[in-house]
């Protein structure tokens, strides 16, 4: 028989936290502060307006681009919430979460060989989707040093003729890090200088602790050049309803609406009802689960530092990475001496981008009372390991 | 952080769960134990905090306990309106909570009995026998889903999200 695979798809490594997952789901009783979705549930008002739509019988397509309420909502909030000026019609499209707007943008701006720097550690679908779309990835290494934020000369080192995109995933999966409107700054130069394209995944834009967060599309000149991807998965916990949407310029939305024409057809109806809702009345409800984030961000920092942990603040995201160079393993090492010794699931940093050695992702999606048991687990851990 | 962001995030923490240690408050909040203690009393001071009980859903226990709500029509007493009728009837221990109300009726009277028969009781004997009730109407909760924002029977499904994800 002929190889059934094609060689692109097996080249490709599968996620390094699904390998974790599977050593943690044979593991009987763990506890984890492994996840990267909110504990919260949807907000009670939001998932009634989802059974609602259903008891109306909206079990029917959308159109491709997703229902015209929802575009509409999606602008007003961008407008609201960050200066973002998008036309509903025709400069936003709705998608099966951000997930498929990062596959979808890269597909739609990529010939082969071009080249995309992916600021690394971050979510772990960039660098696959490049390869996917036949794009070159080029990693570039965020630094502790630097609170994990992109900086201008990192682009400068690894810019060539083929570079095409920068991704910007902050607020960052897995570190926490963000840009402020003054990091971005020399990177918009940067990218205008250069004649880039930015893919500003802005997923986690409503957890940002103690300034409100900035679009990099919002930088003049830079809205032509920029597809800003975004969804509710975060801000509204709504993970399992499976939807987002990508803004930007409509020549460029027009075919990335093409490639979702085809492969999806449409986000799922229902979700599509519950996030109108969400858009219309939920700003009360991302708001107190940013100050709950906010309040166990703080716990877990001290707590963690209290230890002796070396841990940069994050001030984005529910995440903290902390360091753990000092103990002598790796992350992986670390992640699965802590499970199997404390039954307590973390994950290791280099799930993330090998750069990510030397750290662990912990989530704070999870209650203080959880938190505070799971501290107790790598305080005992910590102790047994330092001696 | 200033007084006002500090005693807000007091009172959202424990209004939930009051078990929380000051550290932990302190940790939260961004501050010192000692400003949370001290917060925390003044608070209590000004009856702004006015209690710290637990929320116990009797139902699961051995113990019976029966509670009524029952809507009270008054006659206001002069100079001193509706507050002395309520004093006179929130003073009565059986009296879980008074609440005056705009509408068809003047006072609800939420009362906690050991049975019906103790309920019935006050209410026949008690509570409209006071000179100033007019009538009352009594109804018995049958059941509780949920009170003070925390839900009784958890109608959760067990909590179903994955150790790890990306």
């Amino acid at each position: 028989m002929r190889d059934p695979l094609s060689k692109k798809i097996v080249q490709i490594q599968p996620s390094g936290i699904r390998k974790f997952f599977d050593i943690v789901s044979e593991m009987k009783d763990a506890i984890s502060l492994g996840v990267g979705e909110p504990d919260f549930d949807t907000p009670w008002h939001i998932r009634e307006e989802g059974i609602y739509s259903l008891e109306r019988g909206r079990t029917f397509y959308t159109s491709n681009a997703g229902l015209k309420e929802l575009k509409e909502e999606i602008s007003r909030y961008l407008e609201r919430r960050f200066g973002l000026l998008y036309n509903p019609d025709g400069e936003i499209y709705v998608t099966v979460g951000g997930s498929e707007a990062i596959d979808g943008a890269l597909r739609a701006m990529l010939d082969s060989g071009d080249e995309v720097i992916i600021p690394q550690p971050c979510y772990v679908s960039y660098e696959p989707c490049v390869v996917l779309a036949d794009g070159v990835p080029v990693i570039v290494e965020l630094k502790e040093e630097n609170e994990f934020k992109l900086k201008r000369e990192q682009l400068e080192a690894v810019v060539t003729d083929k570079t095409k995109i920068i991704v910007m995933p902050f607020p960052n999966n897995p570190t926490g890090a963000i840009m402020t409107k003054e990091d971005l700054t020399e990177i918009a130069e940067f990218v205008i200088e250069h004649d880039l394209f930015v893919i500003s995944d802005e997923i986690y834009s409503e957890l940002t602790y103690g300034s409100n967060h900035v679009s990099i599309a919002s930088f003049p000149g830079m809205w032509e050049r920029t597809i800003v991807i975004n969804g509710f998965s975060k801000s509204y916990a709504m993970t399992g309803w499976r939807l987002g949407y990508a803004c930007g310029p409509k020549a460029i939305i027009d075919q990335m609406l093409k490639i979702h024409q085809f492969a999806i057809m449409c986000a799922p109806t229902a979700s599509q009802y519950a996030a109108v809702e969400a858009l219309r009345n939920g700003d009360g409800d991302v708001a107190d689960m940013r100050n709950a984030y906010d309040r166990r961000r703080k716990f877990l920092i001290k707590a963690l530092r209290d230890m002796g942990l070396k841990c940069f603040e994050p001030f984005g995201a529910f995440y903290v990475f902390p360091g753990i160079k000092e103990f002598g393993m790796s992350s992986e090492e670390f992640a699965e001496a802590l499970l199997s010794e404390e039954k307590l699931a973390v994950v290791p940093g280099t799930a993330f981008g090998s750069c990510g050695e030397g750290f662990l992702r912990i989530s704070y999606a999870y209650s203080i009372e959880d938190l505070k048991s799971a501290l107790e687990r790598i305080e005992h851990f910590i102790k047994k390991h330092s001696a | 952080m200033n007084k006002e962001v500090i005693d807000k995030g007091i009172l959202d923490i424990i209004g939930k769960n009051s078990r929380f240690s000051s550290e932990d408050l302190a940790a939260m909040l961004e501050t010192d134990k000692e400003t949370i203690e001290t917060e925390i009393r003044a608070m209590e001071d000004d009856k702004i905090i006015c209690g710290y009980p637990a929320l116990i859903n009797w139902d699961k226990t051995d113990h019976e306990r029966v509670t009524a709500l029952i809507e009270v029509n008054v006659t206001p007493q002069r100079d001193m309106g509706f507050n002395k009728v309520a004093e006179r009837i929130y003073k009565f221990e059986e009296v879980e909570s008074v609440y005056l109300m705009s509408g068809d009726f003047d006072l609800t009277v939420i009362i906690q009995g050991k049975s019906m028969k103790e309920v019935a009781r006050f209410v026949s004997e008690k509570l409209s026998t006071l000179e100033y009730v007019n009538s009352t109407a009594t109804y018995f909760v049958m059941k509780k889903y949920k009170e003070h924002g925390i839900t009784l029977e958890e109608e959760h499904d067990g909590r179903e999200r994955m150790l790890v994800t990306p």
